[in-house]
């Protein structure tokens, strides 16, 4: 990457390889007389384009490198944990660090439940934005308003945590859990003391923050979808939601999927904000209003207490675990994507 | 053919409106959370502001005043040695993926950037810590930097391929066509062309590290010192403002939120300034 620099300079080029020609070469090219050599030899620009050509795969390949260090450290880092407690770490409900007995079922727990509450408020607001934006949305306001859903993902998650500890929590301990308790206490989901953090603290803080990128995501498959078909649907005499429903979602559909399969990646490995909020207790209650954990929020939480190895080796193989599921998801939401971005509809539309 | 809307029944018609009408209010609670948070931290931090902020290390808890100058710088060093990891390999990446990846090994290396832009932030930083601290056998700013350097590589690659993409062939060809080799071509004709694209990834890049703190908790730590060495630990802005935020004191919480004011400042000016180019059709369909 040295290279870079110094091979840019502002004309095409003055370096003194050759001092024969005092002229810039594109200057002198555009006589026309001479078929214009560059400024090395041929030898020298074949080696000096394979040096190129080395250094970004290099770079390239860093990508590949890193990737198989982050794999290869959490397996070595996770082999004491591995060897002491085995496969009933993944199904174990224990969390004893004295006695070195962990289970990592309550996180795994924690981090499913969270995410799926997420989901279940991010989803609807985030596809109605979607849809408002392409297919309502007056022109002056879309700029603005795709601007403000941006400016949402750029807000840092420990600032999120931040404004969840004070102004999020006492406001669903004091509106909304009541109001839960009290027409839906019934379900079991939400019942018990009424904390304001817990569960539901988290998954509405993680519905917040995964909103942006199904928005926008959904956005771009909504948009790949051809506009003869929409004209299609008007055409017959649909109605304007009717369109949208046959001819936009129907059509979408695998892509929102693979959106909302993305946030879910997001929130799966969400820490700071989920960790603030959430109560960090490791047990599986069923209401909502109980405290959690999960493996994001144990690992950022309990990395400086875990003095002994097998601790710190089952916060490993936490992020093991976290890993892998946020591998699955999301190579699952890319192909979804790219099934619509790059498949038929797109390609009909070309 | 001439039966307008009325022949519509109201069924169909009540659904209509009512679906429309759902989705436009979808389009407005989403922006609710982002000017409540705002707002909040505008509020709350801006009464914290004042010149010791930006020139004083946090004071012992429990006396008055304070600052976070060393968080701050410790911020921008952090930045800066990332970037000077990441920069470099995510450029070379991006411009692997643009002007040689149209194959198989591309295909595998734009995916593998995807995976990498997915993996948890607080992976990474064990990561880093795994490699860096444990290697040193201390926290370090070094170690913070890695982590941050790593994250910004997949958002810069992938970016920097979309802008070259953008750059026509013609150009290229252009430039071959004078003689001029190929590594030439990309170096001072290509990637000059998508400058402004490749700064502002750059930007993006940044806007989405510089409030990432899980990593930091294993890597640079914090401090609540000055520190330049990049071999000791460090403050960083997103890391005292998690610190003062679960302390159990009012005037932590003051600090907390008024940091959170000049980290959200510094993110937000970035971003604004990205979509600016981005609107000048600089840059496009960068998410």
């Amino acid at each position: 990457m040295q290279t870079m620099p110094e091979h840019r300079p502002s004309g095409s080029s003055e370096k003194p390889d050759e001092p024969a020609t005092s002229e810039p070469a594109l200057a002198s090219s555009e006589k026309l007389k001479v078929v214009p050599k560059s400024r090395l030899g041929a030898r020298e620009n074949v080696f000096a384009d394979q040096v190129f050509r080395g250094i970004v795969v290099l770079s390239a390949l860093a990508i590949l490198a890193i990737v198989g260090l982050i794999v290869f450290e959490l397996l070595r880092e996770s082999r004491p944990s591995m060897a002491k407690l085995g496969f009933r770490f993944l199904v174990k409900q224990i969390w004893d660090p004295v006695a070195e007995d962990f289970g990592a079922l309550p996180f795994v727990y924690g981090t499913l439940v969270s995410s799926i509450v997420a989901l279940i408020l991010a989803v609807p607001l985030s596809v109605g934005t979607a849809l408002f934006l392409t297919e309502l949305c007056p022109r002056w306001l879309r700029g603005i308003l795709s601007l403000l859903v941006e400016l949402l993902s750029a807000i840092p998650s420990v600032i999120y945590g931040l404004w969840g500890i004070f102004v999020l929590s006492p406001f669903l301990r004091v509106y909304v859990e009541p109001f839960l308790a009290r027409y839906f206490g019934w379900t079991g989901l939400f019942s018990g003391p009424k904390y304001g953090w817990g569960m539901l603290a988290a998954g509405v803080i993680l519905a917040i923050m995964i909103l942006p990128i199904i928005a926008s995501i959904t956005r771009e498959v909504v948009t790949a979808v051809p506009r003869v078909q929409r004209e299609a649907a008007l055409a017959l005499g649909a109605t304007k939601w009717e369109m949208l429903r046959m001819a936009v979602l129907r059509n979408a559909r695998p892509g929102i999927f693979g959106a909302v399969i993305l946030g879910l990646g997001r929130a799966l490995g969400e820490t700071m904000a989920v960790t603030m909020v959430i109560g960090n207790r490791p047990e599986i209650m069923r209401s909502l209003f109980a405290p959690g954990h999960t493996l994001a929020s144990v690992i950022a939480n309990e990395f400086a207490e875990a003095a002994t190895p097998v601790y710190f080796s089952a916060l490993v193989e936490m992020a093991l675990v976290l890993f892998v599921v946020t591998l699955i998801v999301n190579g699952l939401a890319r192909l979804l994507i790219w099934s619509i971005t790059r498949g038929m509809p797109a390609r009909a539309l070309a | 053919m001439h039966k307008p809307l009325h022949t519509i029944s109201l069924r169909r018609r009540l659904s209509n409106g009512l679906a429309l009408g759902l989705i436009t209010l979808a389009a407005l609670v989403v922006t609710v959370p982002l000017f409540l948070i705002l707002g909040t931290v505008i509020y709350r931090g801006g009464s914290g502001l004042n010149w010791a902020f930006f020139t004083q290390i946090p004071k012992p808890i429990g006396e008055i005043g304070g600052g976070m100058a060393n968080a701050i710088m410790g911020s921008v060093m952090l930045l800066a040695v990332a970037s000077v990891i990441g920069v470099p390999l995510g450029i070379g990446a991006g411009v692997f993926l643009a002007e040689y990846g149209r194959n198989k090994f591309g295909n595998v290396v734009r995916f593998t950037a995807d995976v990498l832009n997915g993996v948890p932030s607080v992976i990474i930083g064990l990561t880093a810590y795994a490699l860096v601290v444990v290697v040193q056998k201390h926290f370090s700013l070094l170690a913070g930097s890695v982590a941050l350097g790593i994250m910004m590589i997949p958002t810069i690659s992938r970016t920097t391929e979309e802008v070259l993409l953008l750059v026509p062939q013609s150009i290229r060809e252009a430039a071959l066509g004078l003689g001029i080799p190929r590594w030439r071509t990309i170096l001072s004709v290509v990637l000059r062309t998508a400058s402004a694209g490749i700064v502002t990834s750059i930007m993006l890049a940044f806007a989405r590290i510089a409030g990432e703190t899980a990593p930091l908790m294993f890597t640079a730590f914090g401090n609540q010192y000055w520190n330049i060495s990049l071999n000791q630990p460090t403050a960083a802005l997103p890391l005292q403002i998690f610190a003062y935020s679960v302390m159990p004191y009012d005037q932590a919480h003051q600090q907390a939120w008024t940091g959170a004011l000049v980290l959200i400042s510094m993110i937000m000016l970035t971003v604004i300034v990205f979509r600016f180019f981005a609107s000048r059709g600089e840059i496009k369909g960068a998410s």
